[in-house]
């Protein structure tokens, strides 16, 4: 389970104080299809830097498991790290690599041996459906397949969370509906809990049993999708829904 | 011309012979010194992963005083230091030492513009995964980065037959050293212009080695 305690994160630069997060919790169960929604700017990805350990929160707690994130260090860390999956939204893969490389990288990073990585590269590419690819190039792959690639890496650990990073807004509708139903099905598989942050509602729709509302950096509404989008109590839910009283949004 | 050229074929062979070690020999030990210092550059540099802003600043100060000095007085200056290191101020060996240390911070610049060209978000990419910071610059970086390293090792190999040129006059040998002897000094025109058409096969023969291994290795370049 992760737990978002009072989450806060400032960000000083030359021009003052950006607030990115204020105040921000929620819980994400184990086994969730979690979705985190709202507009560009809004702070969803400081959140998913603060939850995948990239940032440090300026105030409050993020719990894996009741165990602080910002409290590991080392050794620790790099478990934990491990406990998690990324999958980014540029996809961030090795370009010099092959897609079996590319997959067996977290592994040879673990000090996994060969033959159990092989092996396990194999069973991953079978999963998201890209066997026939294992020795492709990044460069020789579409936006859906290189995504698919990103994701079987983020597996390969066997992490109990898979943090995506806007999974789909660079793909096409029917790629789309593709990378969403292998999430789906990871989820059903493997029972990895997903965290998915987007800004499209349709997204959440599609594959997230609960959703959680950031605006202007704060905690908005959240709780199970059905009942979130059937009765929205905020305007920016309702205005992301595209509903009648949802405020003007510059 | 050509006998002129013949009856001095024993030395434009030692002369040929002498550039290319003192090329690859000082490339080989800029490198030893240089990759490492375009490491720590890069990684200590803001938001790097050993971010260390003082050290990245005095480093770079080093780099750009050592780059700033002409070569030529460069090898004058270090004459006591060559020989404390070589055990002599002439000679080919004895020029590789001020050529390392010309080139060795040139190096570190190409090393660090190479490393800038790989994507943040691999790196981040990494940590996500759970790398070291070992890890990070063994296998990110310089594994991302190696075509652009390769070029730049092409660069510096070229660079080094210019410096290695002017080594020459100071008692290397060399071909920029026959060059000069014989195409300035006896006014032997035909010898002058014989060593450049050798140096500049050189330098095509180079660029075209490294260029294509550094396109070849590139997977970026699969389509």
């Amino acid at each position: 389970m992760i737990q978002i305690e009072n989450l806060t994160k400032i960000f000083h630069s030359a021009a003052g104080e950006v607030t990115a997060l204020r105040e921000v919790s929620f819980s994400i169960e184990d086994g969730d299809v979690f979705g985190i929604i709202g507009m560009s700017g809004a702070g969803k990805s400081t959140l998913l830097r603060c939850l995948s350990m990239l940032e440090q929160p300026t105030s409050g707690r993020i719990l894996l498991d009741g165990v602080d994130l910002a409290s590991l260090r080392g050794k620790q860390l790099l478990a934990a790290r491990r406990r998690m999956g990324v999958v980014f939204q540029g996809y961030h893969l090795l370009m010099q690599k092959s897609v079996r490389e590319n997959v067996a990288f977290p592994l040879r990073l673990a000090g996994v041996r060969r033959a159990e990585r092989e092996a396990r590269v194999d069973e991953l590419l079978e999963l998201v459906g890209l066997a026939d690819k294992a020795n492709a190039y990044p460069a020789q792959l579409s936006g859906g397949q290189r995504q698919r690639v990103a994701i079987a890496r983020a597996l390969a650990t066997n992490p109990q969370v898979l943090l995506c990073d806007e999974p789909t807004s660079a793909l096409d509708p029917l790629t789309t509906r593709q990378v969403l139903e292998l999430l789906r099905e990871l989820n059903q598989r493997l029972g990895v809990t997903i965290v998915v942050i987007t800004h499209e509602i349709a997204v959440v729709r599609e594959i997230c049993n609960k959703v959680a509302v950031i605006d202007a950096a704060q905690f908005a509404e959240g709780g199970r999708t059905d009942e979130i989008f059937a009765k929205p109590a905020s305007s920016i839910t309702r205005l992301l829904l595209g509903v009648e009283g949802g405020r003007k949004h510059a | 011309m050509l006998e002129t050229i013949l009856s001095l074929k024993g030395v434009l062979l030692e002369g040929l012979g002498a550039t290319l070690y003192m090329v690859a020999g000082s490339t080989i030990f800029s490198y030893l010194l240089g990759l490492p210092l375009g490491v720590l550059l890069y990684t200590t540099g803001k938001g790097g992963i050993h971010e260390n802003l003082p050290l990245n600043r005095a480093l770079g100060w080093i780099v750009n005083i050592g780059r700033s000095i002409p070569f030529i007085i460069l090898i004058i200056a270090l004459i006591p230091f060559t020989r404390l290191v070589a055990g002599k101020a002439i000679g080919p060996t004895a020029a590789i030492v001020p050529l390392v240390i010309g080139a060795a911070p040139f190096v570190a610049r190409l090393v660090e513009q190479s490393l800038q060209e790989v994507d943040t978000g691999v790196i981040e990419a990494a940590k996500c995964m759970g790398a070291t910071r070992l890890q990070i610059i063994l296998q990110v970086l310089l594994g991302e980065s190696l075509p652009s390293l390769i070029r730049g090792l092409s660069i510096t190999a070229i660079t080094l037959i210019g410096y290695s040129a002017m080594a020459g006059t100071v008692g290397a040998g060399g071909l920029g050293d026959i060059a000069i002897r014989y195409g300035y000094y006896r006014y032997q025109t035909e010898v002058m212009l014989f060593t450049i058409l050798l140096l500049v096969l050189l330098v095509c023969l180079i660029q075209f080695l490294f260029g294509f291994t550094a396109n070849r290795i590139d997977k970026r370049n699969r389509s």
